[in-house]
Parts: C-alpha cells; sequence; structure tokens
C-alpha cells in the first residue's frame, strides 16, 4: 500500500468520524441544559469535537513515516 | 469622536494598503519569486470563504438559534478531508485542460460545450446576486452604525440614505475590483496579487473578530463562565444552549452542512482560490487542517459575543451588528474601528474574488462564444482581442455589482444576514451532480447535464427566490399563500405539501432531487458525441493518464496562421515565444520547422483556453483551423489504432518469450555442441592411442625380421603370424571406427525388413561355436519354436549377437565356461538373454561399459581383449531399431546382456501413427 492511498483512506475515516460527531444521535444525547466548567454542554461539545477533528487531521497530513 | 471622514480615510487607507500588497506581489511573481507558492498562503486564501456574512452575520444567526451558525463552518471542515479525493482531481483535470472557471470545467466536460458554459454562469450570476447583496447591506449598515457614533442607531428599512450608501458602496467595489483583477489579461487567468491581498485580509478579519471577541469575553464580562451564567438566567437566552427542540431543527441542521460542503466547492470564488489559483497539489496537504482551524478560531467568540449583546442591549439591536455596536457602546474606538475596518475587508475580499471569477465566466462563456457565433460582426477576423476581453470583464463587472445592489434594494431588507447568503449557497449547490458526476462516472452526458442544472434551478428559483421577491413585496404574496396557478400543492413553500421544514432544508431536498434525478435519468437515456467522450475519459482517468488530451483536430493549416491567431490573444511577442518553447519540447531548433499537425492545434487550444475558455478556444481555433467533427469513421479508426497498438504490445510480448525460449534452447545447444566437442577430442586422442599399439607391435616385428636375415623359419614364422594378427586388429579396429561414425552421423544404411530372431540367434550360435570350442566354454541356445517376426535390419542384428557372444566368450573362464542364450516374447518386443559366468561387471562399472574405448579392468596390466567399441556399436544399432539394450551383472558371477527389439507389427503402427 503507498504511503498516498494510506493518507487517502485515513482521511476517508476521518471524514466518517466527522459525520458521526456532527449529527443525530450525537447532538441529541448533548442537547441538555447542563454545563462543563461553566460553558454549556453542547457548546463544549461542539468545539471540543471540531478541534479534535482539526487535530487528527494535522496528525494524519504532517506526521513524517 | 470617531468622526466621519476618519472612517473613510481608515476605509481608504486599507485598501490602498491592499493595492499595495497586490503590486509587490505581481512584480514578485514577474522575477518567478512567487510569494503566494506557500501552503499558508494557500490557507488563508482559501479563508476568503469567511465573508461578511461571518463577521457579522454569525453573532446574528447565534442569537436566534444557538449553534445555527456551525454547520456552515461544520460542512468545510469534513468536506475538506474528502479534498484530498476530490479536488486534487479536480485541480489534476484543470491544470491538464487548462480550465479557467466553473463554467469552462463543466463546458470542458461535457465536450467543450458552450451551451453548457452559458448555462452555468447564468446560473451562477444569478445565484451570487444575494451573497453580493448581503456583503452590501453588512457594509453599508456598519458604515451607517459607525457614523452615528458614539449613539446607536439601527438604520431602518427602506432608508433612502442606506440605499443611496449601499449604491455607492456597490460603485465603489466595482472600480476597486475592475482596477484589481483586469489590469491585464492573465495566461490562464491566474492572479497572484489579488491572491496576496486576499490572504492578508483573511488575516486582518481574524485579527479584527478576536479583538472584539476577547474585549467582549473578558473586558467587559468575566470570561466564557460569566457570560454564559449571566445568560443562562434568562429563560429567553437560556432556551439557546439546548437548541435542538423544534421539529426539524436536527434535519435542518444535517442540511446545513450538505449545503455548506457543496458550497465550499462549489461557489465561483472557492473555485477560483481552490483551483485555479492553485500553486501546488501538495499545498492541499497543509490546508486540510489549517483552513478548518482558521474557521474554529473565528468562531469560537461567536457564542459569547451574541450573549453579550443580548444582555445588554434592548431589543431594538440588530443582532447583526453586535459585533460593531458591543465595543461601541462601551465608547472604545479603536477597537470600533478596527472592526469596521475587519468587515469591510471580509466583504471586500469576497466581493473582489467572487466578481473576478464571475466576470471572466461571464466573458469566457457567455459573452465571447455568441460574440464569435456572430457572423456579422465578423470578429474573428480581428486582429487584437486582449482590450475587447478587458472591456467585457469591466462591463462584467459593473453590471454584477449593480443587480447585486437591485437584489439588495428588493429583497435585502427582509432577511437577515445568513438567510440571505443561505439562497446562494443551495443555487450553487446545483453544481454538484454535473460536477461530482462529471469526475466519477463516465456515462454522464451534455444532455443529462443541461437537464440537471436546468430542473435544479429552476426548482431552486421557485422554492427560494420567488418566496424572497414576494416576501419583500416586490409582487404580492399571492403564488406563495395560494401556489402556482392557485394550487395548493404547488406553493413555493411547501411544495407537494412537503411540510415542517425550514425553507432552505425544503428547497435543497427538491431541487437535489429534481437535478439528480434528471442529470441521471437524460445521461441513461441518450447517447454520447464522441467529443463528449474523449472529454470524459480525460475528466475520469485523469489519474491513470499521462499523456496530452486526446486529438481531436485532424485539419490542415499554417503554422504562421496558428502562431497569428495567438497572437491576437496574447500578445504577438508572447505567441511567438510559446511557439518556440513548443518546438524546442519537440526538439526543432525554431518555430520555422514545426508542422501544424493535430499536435500543434491542440497546443494552439490549450494556449488560447488559458486566455478565453475552453468552448471560445475551440471555436476560434476552428476559424483557421477547418474542424470536422469526429465522424463514426473516424472513431472506428482511432478505436482500431488502439486494437492495434494492443495486438502489437501483445505480440511483442510473445515475439520477446519466443526469443527467450530460443535463446534458451541456444545455450543448451552451444553446451551441447561443447560437450561433443570434447568428447570428439577424447574420441580421437583414443582412436590414435588405440592404433598405435598394434602399430608399434607390426612395426617391431618388422624390424626384428628386417635386421635378422638368418633368423630362424619357425621363429620367422611366429613373428609374421603377429605381424598379421596385429593387422587384422588393425584393420578391425579401422572399420569399426568407420561403422561407429556412420551410425553416429546417421549415413549408415538400414535396409529394414521382418526377422526371425530364432534363426538369427541360431546362426549368430553356430557361427561362434568355433570360437567357443578353441576357448573351451560350453554354450546353449534356448530357443522357442515360434517368436512374432520383429523389424530390423539382418546384418546389424547379426553384428550385436556376434559382438554379444564373443565378448561372453572373452570373458569366461576357459574350460569351465558356460554361456546361454535366451530368447523370450515380451509385451514390448522379443527379448534376447546372453548370459555367462564370467568375471562379471561390478556395479559403478555397469553403466560405462557402452561407452566407446571404455574397457573394464586395468588396461595397463592387462592387454586390452578387445577394441572398446564393440557394445558402442552395439547400443547404436538396438536404439537405432527402436529398441534397448542394457547389462544386468554382480562381479564374480557372470553377466547377463539383454536386448529388445519391437515387434515388426507394432513399429509398422507407430510409423503410421506419427506420419
Amino acid at each position: 500500500m503507498t504511503k498516498t492511498s494510506r493518507k487517502g483512506q485515513q482521511l476517508g475515516g476521518l471524514f466518517l468520524l466527522g459525520c458521526l460527531l456532527f449529527n443525530y444521535p450525537m447532538l441529541a444525547i448533548f442537547n441538555v441544559r447542563e454545563t462543563l466548567l461553566g460553558i454549556p454542554l453542547l457548546y463544549s461539545y461542539l468545539f471540543g469535537a471540531w478541534a479534535l477533528l482539526i487535530a487528527l487531521a494535522y496528525v494524519v497530513m504532517e506526521r513524517t513515516e | 469622536m470617531l468622526r466621519s471622514w476618519v472612517v473613510v480615510f481608515a476605509s481608504f487607507g486599507y485598501i490602498g494598503l491592499l493595492f499595495a500588497i497586490a503590486w509587490f506581489a505581481d512584480r514578485r511573481a514577474r522575477e518567478g519569486r512567487s510569494i503566494i507558492a506557500n501552503p499558508v498562503i494557500y490557507s488563508l486564501s482559501l479563508a476568503v470563504y469567511a465573508t461578511a456574512w461571518t463577521f457579522y452575520g454569525s453573532v446574528g444567526r447565534a442569537a436566534h438559534d444557538g449553534v445555527g451558525f456551525l454547520p456552515i463552518y461544520v460542512g468545510p471542515t469534513l468536506m475538506i478531508l474528502l479534498w484530498w479525493f476530490v479536488l486534487r482531481k479536480m485541480i489534476r483535470v484543470s491544470k491538464l485542460a487548462r480550465i479557467t472557471s466553473l463554467a469552462d470545467f463543466v463546458a470542458s466536460r461535457y465536450g467543450k460545450s458552450a451551451l453548457l458554459g452559458g448555462l452555468v454562469t447564468v446560473i451562477a450570476v444569478i445565484g451570487i446576486l444575494p451573497y453580493i447583496s448581503l456583503q452590501l447591506k453588512a457594509v453599508s449598515s456598519s458604515f451607517q452604525i459607525v457614523l452615528g457614533y458614539p449613539e446607536l442607531e439601527m438604520p431602518r428599512s427602506g432608508n433612502p440614505i442606506l440605499q443611496v450608501t449601499a449604491f455607492y458602496v456597490a460603485l465603489l467595489m466595482a472600480l476597486f475590483t475592475i482596477a484589481f483583477g483586469t489590469r491585464h489579461v492573465d495566461v490562464g487567468e491566474r492572479h497572484e496579487g489579488m491572491v496576496a491581498a486576499i490572504a492578508f485580509e483573511s488575516i486582518v478579519k481574524l485579527v479584527a473578530f478576536l479583538a472584539v471577541g476577547l474585549y467582549v469575553t473578558f473586558g467587559i464580562f468575566g470570561g466564557f463562565g460569566d457570560v454564559f451564567g449571566k445568560a443562562a438566567q434568562r429563560p429567553e437566552l437560556a432556551r439557546l444552549m439546548a437548541p435542538f427542540s423544534a421539529e426539524g431543527s436536527l434535519a435542518s441542521w444535517a442540511w446545513m452542512t450538505v449545503l455548506s460542503m457543496l458550497a465550499i466547492v462549489f461557489l465561483p470564488r472557492q473555485f477560483q482560490v481552490a483551483v485555479i489559483e492553485n500553486v501546488e497539489e501538495r499545498h492541499l496537504k497543509t490546508a486540510v487542517w489549517l483552513f478548518p482551524l482558521y474557521m474554529l478560531a473565528i468562531n469560537v467568540f461567536v457564542l459569547p459575543i451574541a450573549f453579550g449583546g443580548m444582555l445588554l442591549f434592548p431589543a431594538g439591536v440588530d443582532p447583526d451588528s453586535f459585533v460593531l455596536t458591543l465595543p461601541m457602546s462601551q465608547h472604545h474606538e479603536a477597537l470600533t474601528l478596527l472592526v469596521f475596518v475587519g468587515g469591510i475587508s471580509a466583504a471586500t475580499g469576497m466581493v473582489i474574488v467572487e466578481t473576478i471569477a464571475l466576470s471572466t465566466m461571464v466573458c469566457n462563456d457567455l459573452v465571447m462564444p455568441i460574440l464569435l457565433r456572430w457572423k456579422r460582426l465578423n470578429l474573428a477576423a480581428r486582429s487584437d482581442f486582449t482590450a475587447l476581453l478587458l472591456d467585457i470583464r469591466r462591463g462584467a463587472i459593473v453590471v454584477i455589482l449593480l443587480l447585486g445592489y437591485f437584489y439588495f434594494t428588493v429583497a435585502g431588507e427582509a432577511y437577515a444576514l445568513v438567510s440571505i447568503g443561505l439562497i446562494s449557497f443551495a443555487a450553487v449547490a446545483q453544481f454538484a451532480p454535473a460536477v461530482l458526476g462529471g469526475l466519477y462516472w463516465k456515462g454522464g452526458s451534455k444532455a443529462g447535464a443541461l437537464a440537471g442544472l436546468s430542473v435544479g434551478f429552476a426548482v431552486w428559483f421557485f422554492t427560494l427566490l420567488l418566496p424572497a421577491f414576494a416576501k419583500s413585496g416586490w409582487f404580492g404574496m399571492d403564488v406563495v399563500d395560494n401556489g402556482l396557478l392557485g394550487l395548493e400543492l404547488l406553493r413555493p413553500t411547501q411544495l407537494f405539501g412537503l411540510r415542517g421544514l425550514d425553507q432552505i432544508t425544503h428547497a435543497m431536498i427538491w431541487s437535489m432531487l429534481a437535478n439528480i434525478g434528471a442529470y441521471v435519468l437524460v445521461s441513461l437515456v441518450g447517447r454520447q458525441s464522441a467529443a463528449e467522450h474523449s472529454q470524459a475519459t480525460l475528466f475520469v482517468d485523469v489519474f491513470t493518464q499521462t499523456g496530452e488530451a486526446p486529438r481531436v483536430w485532424r485539419a490542415t493549416t499554417s503554422v504562421s496562421a496558428l502562431q497569428a491567431l495567438l497572437g491576437r490573444f496574447l500578445g504577438p511577442a508572447r505567441a511567438a515565444e510559446q511557439f518556440t518553447a513548443y518546438a524546442r519540447v519537440r526538439g526543432l531548433k525554431s518555430a520555422q520547422e514545426l508542422e501544424a499537425d493535430a499536435g500543434l492545434l491542440n497546443f494552439a487550444e490549450r494556449q488560447l483556453a488559458g486566455t478565453i475558455g475552453a468552448a471560445s478556444a475551440r471555436t476560434m481555433v476552428a476559424t483557421v483551423a477547418q474542424e470536422e467533427p469526429l465522424g463514426m469513421e473516424e472513431v472506428m479508426t482511432i478505436i482500431d489504432e488502439a486494437s492495434h497498438v494492443i495486438a502489437y504490445s501483445h505480440e511483442l510480448e510473445q515475439k520477446k518469450q519466443e526469443l527467450e525460449e530460443a535463446t534458451a534452447n541456444l545455450r543448451a545447444a552451444n553446451e551441447r555442441l561443447k560437450e561433443l566437442d570434447r568428447l570428439k577430442d577424447d574420441f580421437i586422442s583414443t582412436v590414435t592411442h588405440e592404433l598405435r599399439t598394434p602399430l608399434t607391435s607390426i612395426r617391431a616385428f618388422s624390424e626384428i625380421l628386417h635386421d635378422s636375415p638368418d633368423i630362424d623359419p619357425a621363429e620367422r614364422h611366429r613373428f609374421l603370424g603377429l605381424i598379421i594378427k596385429e593387422s587384422e586388429r588393425l584393420t578391425r579396429l579401422i572399420n569399426q571406427v568407420l561403422d561407429l561414425a556412420k551410425l553416429e552421423s546417421g549415413m549408415a544404411e538400414w535396409r529394414t525388413s521382418e526377422l526371425d530372431l530364432c534363426e538369427i540367434v541360431g546362426d549368430a550360435v553356430s557361427a561362434t561355436s568355433q570360437i567357443f570350442k578353441s576357448r573351451g566354454v560350453s554354450v546353449e541356445a534356448r530357443l522357442p519354436d515360434r517368436v512374432p517376426p520383429v523389424a530390423g535390419d539382418r546384418d546389424r542384428v547379426m553384428q550385436v549377437m556376434l559382438n554379444l557372444l564373443s565378448n561372453a566368450v572373452k570373458f569366461s573362464p576357459s574350460g569351465t565356461g558356460r554361456v546361454e542364450v535366451r530368447l523370450a516374447v515380451e509385451t514390448d518386443g522379443v527379448r534376447v538373454d546372453v548370459e555367462d559366468n564370467g568375471v562379471g561387471v561390478s556395479k559403478e562399472h555397469q553403466g560405462v561399459v557402452f561407452e566407446k574405448f571404455r574397457q573394464v579392468g586395468d588396461t595397463l596390466t592387462q592387454k586390452p581383449a578387445g577394441t572398446g567399441l564393440g557394445l558402442a556399436i552395439c547400443r547404436q544399432i538396438v536404439e537405432r531399431l527402436g529398441g534397448r539394450l542394457w547389462l544386468q551383472s554382480e562381479p564374480g558371477k557372470g553377466s547377463v546382456f539383454s536386448f529388445i527389439l519391437p515387434l515388426a507389427v507394432r513399429q509398422e503402427q507407430a510409423v503410421a501413427a506419427t506420419a
């Protein structure tokens, strides 16, 4: 397996992960009036998941093998 | 006090700075030291996605429904993960086919269709108008608000001053864009200066937004927890912290995500910066994470600002203006100015790139094809097009911005910023089936793309644009309320009775259904033309192809005519330069040596396509080179040639294998020859050695007789007897060598007939009975009465028998020796055994006794008992007759020499079978 196709598959996997994180039912689970460190839970979740996705994309693209 | 002249001065100062950056980048590009060939600049230029919508509108949307602004940025974050597949392919195709815009891309994919290019252009221009009006609205109202400083006055709808401001903003932006993007005609429509300025603008708007975000969160309030904590105590704000309650709100979120996923690829300005202005494919690698990071950063403070604004302001303040009004309310002049400049930066960035991209499309794919086809203008004969091209583009920019202004006056004020923008997103999403289908499905046809685009656009117009106009009161709400023609099923916002969805989701569902359905259905039903098919292959298989575009020009023209044609669009000097470069690549010294073949025509077409688009380039080249459409015959010829090539390569492959086999055979033959040569040498040296032994005896005895005349007569007689015996041996040896040579070379004569082995064996035994008697060895022949006849040469078989019998005698002990000859019928022939009770042959010697001159025993001490050729000759004869000769023996107990000869009948059958 070439490096490029491996990278492509990992990105495809991230895409699916992103579709899961930003969709029903995950959003419905966090759609409650709770707070995390004073920040509404849904907001923390959305920005946290977003940051996680970006971090993973960074790891996939910039890791030198 | 923030005076109006300060605001105006800051705005123009900022725009001047942009010009300086663009000028610097252009100069560096000309020097070949591009500053935009950098993955970070590429990622920042992609951030032209963040417009006034993001800068002002996100907060407004957040104040309305909490997290509803987020799908617009989550969608692109997801999509960019797929860019590695989708966008990389689009970039590759665009560089190969010299694509200049989205319309060009679609037209080129479907057989360079001018009609399709025009349709895409019309959809793009109409679809983007709301988006441009959004920018005008944001800039003009922010200008109005800032002028009111320190009072907070919201511009009221229908305010004539606001409309006048918007008009001036539109005109200024048009002038600005013209100065920016249409100074000269670039090859390939790349604008380095523009990209550099856009990247800078992305930094400015991010810094401005982060500044106001930090100020509101940590300056006015005491951090995130403080803002959200205070908001949670107000029930109408606490509702926004768990906003997915209404029916369909999660579906709406999902559709919004899909919509923005498509927008990030199909907005004309995104296509421009991501595909056309892309310098290197690998810049995508950084953009995949850096661009989402930018979007995350610019969104972090949206919610605190929205809640801050709602906590501090009375209900009358428009949430779309919170970003600006919050610092104003705290009398923070510098920050207010920074925010205002940031807003201008976000809006101008969008307007510049969008209108440049649209004007290129309008010029290359709408106006030029029409003008060139308009015979009466005789435009094709014009010598210089550069000025005309620039004028068309300048005109297009002004018209597009004025149309945007027109939309703003008609429909702009009834909606919030984000709602206006989403209408444009839904419009460009209509390109998705034709473009994505075109990239991955060879079957997608021109007719299918035309059908899908028209139907999708019509549904979009009916379900989104029409209600927008109606809502703003431009014409009555009659159609919206009661449906088209009074039919309830045809209500634009509840088409076919679909309710419970927001407008965008509703429109997306119906338009995508119609668009994809029509595209696939028409593509499946209809047939593609040859040109369409060749382009489809070029696009879909771009990663597997290495060569150039398929050659469909098969016309004759002159090189000078082509060069003149190119000169009219690129300028004569550059055309000459390109032709010389092309000739160099072809290994020719100058452009004069070029031939106007299909390759050169293609080259010229691609160069032109980089300036005026694929469809127009085709028309232009057709004016000098009578292009003949690819008929069925040509296609068949091309296919024929292709299959010839394939057949030829198969043939080559086969030849190669044969050659390898032949080489292996030759090598083996060579080895064999060497071996034979060595054997021959051995043979000759052995033969000469064997000949010398009797000769030496003869000579020695002859010399004795010669030198001693008085020798005893009895002695003399004995010597003469020895001489005769040795001579006989010599003769025998020579005869046998000759015989063997004959046998081996196949020169011997064979008289094959049916033989009765009983008779031959009997004859042989009686012929040798005298020798047996003299040696005192008994011989016995056990023969059946009859055996089936065998095929063979009588003399030769007799020779074998005599040889075996004389051998048996030779090695049997004198007196007690006993030799037995047996004859037996086997399945594959008649077998003859000659058994003796002599010394026998040890196991290791059994194999070599049949070789030439190999005599078993110590040849140094014992006088050789034979010539050493007898058994070799026997084996040759038997094998030549189709039989076998072998030996079974134990030392001290004697030996059995056996041979088997095939039956005469079988032999004939075998001959018949092979014949």
